[in-house]
């Protein structure tokens, strides 16, 4: 099959490699009819995540048609559609069973588990298309993809529902449903979005449709801008204003009540001697810059709410505890639990609650994702979304 | 069978946690100050009963255990365990169950004149919250002088720690997901 592979440092390639096979008996083989490149890919394209290995399939935003499942999988069926979460969870342990599937503690394999161990006190689940930190499962910028406990990831679209519209049910939009989940947002509350990146724009959509009084996006790209307005959100420019004053003025000089962190370590990027080394020499110095996040809290009213769905790895410097403390702030943060969001999300789609389609900029072939990479990270303004379609000519 | 060593400790934290090893209190059958402690304590969401039973036919621990290559067994109490050893070689022992209580505790050691003096013990606990089964492992062993010691050393003695969690990890996941996880595309390419 036709495949996405990295190859070090902003390379990356499609190569024709081995068609995957059903492995162990939960596993299913899924041909991929449409695939994304995510926000954090291009951590991994400009080599900011360690663990990664040449060769290595890239894509964790994937959906398309079941052709083969194992002699345990009692779940699906081939022929039927369905989206996979970035997430891979096994359903069975102590995590999964209370629905923080991002937590599971088996889908990482053992022999995987030491450095997340060590650099986080517990062992990380696993996710396609990633660093071998989450497992180094292959990922869905290809052909096939083969699914692991697949009778409890993939959820099932039912048929004439294009997918345009639910590819994004696989990591950003309930990415962005969590974060403003995680807000705990009340009437009257008004919700700050720092990056209007797929994850924040989703995390607009969600904190309007969650009840939020107000919305405010913060970004600097004037398109992204726009689309953050057109979802319903007033819209500060970074670069025109300072934003914590603009905040305080625009709440009365009360702050917002709740402030959501899409930004992450991407914007500003990880320190290149990452966290492998620091595993390594076992000197946890700073990794993630965090100038985003100490605007958050320096913005967010007291008493109020900080939820973090930016991706950070490391150690940060000069992380304002004081800030967090006098004023009595909540924060929560994580990768997201997207198996349990995804069938309540899926039901909003349908009931046309939300559109995910305004975000996606270009549609390629998957012969050509080098191309997207490139111009996913090199223009930030007109491409908010690259979708690829393998051809499947071979087959 | 062996009886067993008095447990003494001051605080509440399992023996195999301390900072000095001391494999006759952990209630192992191994009286060195120079052998090997490791200890590890995962909770498994499936019932002691079935924890016990699958690790008590030995014959199934080389699925879970990478560098165990067979298990025969001998009798109800004795088996002969193929190991992997330094350089592509082979080890090779009788091991003898010192203590069976089923459903909750499983320990053993090696006959006399192993290469590697060994022994072993895992504890099953129902879990006081409703989380399933509180397993816990507790191996020394106390590597052999000369040139295989060393030899030995190195493989063996680099990480022991990572290698026990590992195992009792795969353990977990076999027991609780019913396959052991694994990024390989192709079953040939299988760990």
């Amino acid at each position: 099959m036709r495949a996405l592979t990295w190859q070090g440092k902003q390379n990356v390639r499609v190569d024709t490699v081995p068609d995957p096979q059903i492995v162990n008996p939960r596993d299913a083989i899924i041909r991929v009819t449409s695939t994304a490149i995510c926000g954090s890919d291009l951590h991994l394209y400009d080599h900011y995540i360690p663990g990664m290995k040449d060769g290595d399939i890239l894509g964790h935003e994937f959906m398309g048609e079941v052709v083969e499942v194992g002699s345990r999988n009692h779940k699906l069926k081939a022929g039927q559609r369905v989206v996979v979460p970035f997430v891979i969870a096994c359903g069975n342990c102590f995590f999964c069973r209370k629905q923080q599937f991002a937590a599971c503690d088996n889908s990482n394999p053992a022999e995987k588990t030491d450095a997340s161990e060590l650099a986080y006190g517990y062992p990380m689940a696993a996710a396609f298309g990633y660093s071998h930190l989450t497992g180094g499962y292959s990922g869905g910028q290809a052909e096939y993809v083969r699914v692991p406990y697949a009778d409890v990831g993939p959820l099932v679209i039912p048929e004439g529902v294009d997918d345009d519209k639910v590819l994004f049910l696989s990591d950003i939009l309930p990415t962005g449903w969590m974060a403003a989940v995680n807000c705990d947002i009340e009437p009257g509350d008004v919700v700050a979005v720092w990056g209007c990146g797929p994850v924040g724009l989703f995390a607009v959509q969600s904190a309007l449709l969650l009840g939020a009084h107000r919305v405010i996006a913060i970004d600097h790209h004037p398109r992204r801008l726009a689309l953050a307005r057109q979802l319903g959100a007033e819209i500060v420019d970074f670069e025109q204003v300072r934003v914590r004053e603009a905040l305080a003025e625009m709440t009365g000089g009360i702050g917002p009540d709740a402030c959501i962190d899409a930004v992450g370590m991407e914007s500003h990027g990880m320190s290149p001697d990452n966290l492998l080394d620091h595993v390594k020499v076992k000197t946890f110095l700073a990794t993630d810059r965090i100038h985003a996040l100490r605007q958050v809290i320096l913005s967010t009213r007291k008493g109020g709410r900080v939820s973090i769905p930016g991706v950070y790895g490391g150690m940060a410097d000069k992380f304002p505890i004081g800030a967090l403390m006098e004023k009595g702030l909540q924060i929560r943060s994580g990768q997201t639990h997207v198996q349990k969001f995804m069938p309540e999300l899926l039901e909003m789609i349908l009931d046309d609650k939300i559109d995910t389609t305004f975000l996606i900029s270009q549609r390629l072939d998957l012969e050509d994702a080098a191309m997207g990479y490139k111009n996913f990270k090199e223009h930030q303004n007109e491409y908010t979304k690259v979708v690829l379609k393998p051809r499947h000519t071979r087959h | 069978m062996t009886e067993r060593t008095s447990r003494t400790l001051d605080a509440d934290a399992p023996l195999s946690s301390a900072r000095k090893p001391d494999p006759a209190a952990a209630g192992l059958d191994i009286a060195d100050d120079d052998a090997e402690l490791v200890g590890r304590t995962v909770t498994i969401n499936r019932p002691r009963q079935e924890l016990y039973d699958f690790w008590r036919d030995f014959r199934h621990l080389p699925t879970f255990m990478e560098n165990i290559e067979d298990v025969i067994i001998l009798d109800d109490n004795r088996s002969h365990w193929i190991v992997q050893g330094p350089a592509g070689s082979e080890l090779e022992w009788d091991s003898i169950v010192t203590e069976d209580v089923p459903g909750e505790v499983i320990a053993w050691r090696s006959a006399e004149g192993a290469t590697v003096e060994n022994s072993g013990r895992v504890e099953f606990r129902d879990s006081p919250n409703g989380r399933g089964t509180i397993v816990s492992v507790t191996i020394a062993y106390k590597p052999p002088g000369g040139k295989l010691g060393k030899a030995f050393a190195k493989v063996f003695r680099r990480e022991p720690t990572i290698q026990a969690r590992q195992e009792l990890r795969r353990f977990k996941q076999l027991m609780e997901t019913g396959e052991l996880p694994t990024a390989a595309m192709l079953p040939q390419d299988m760990p």
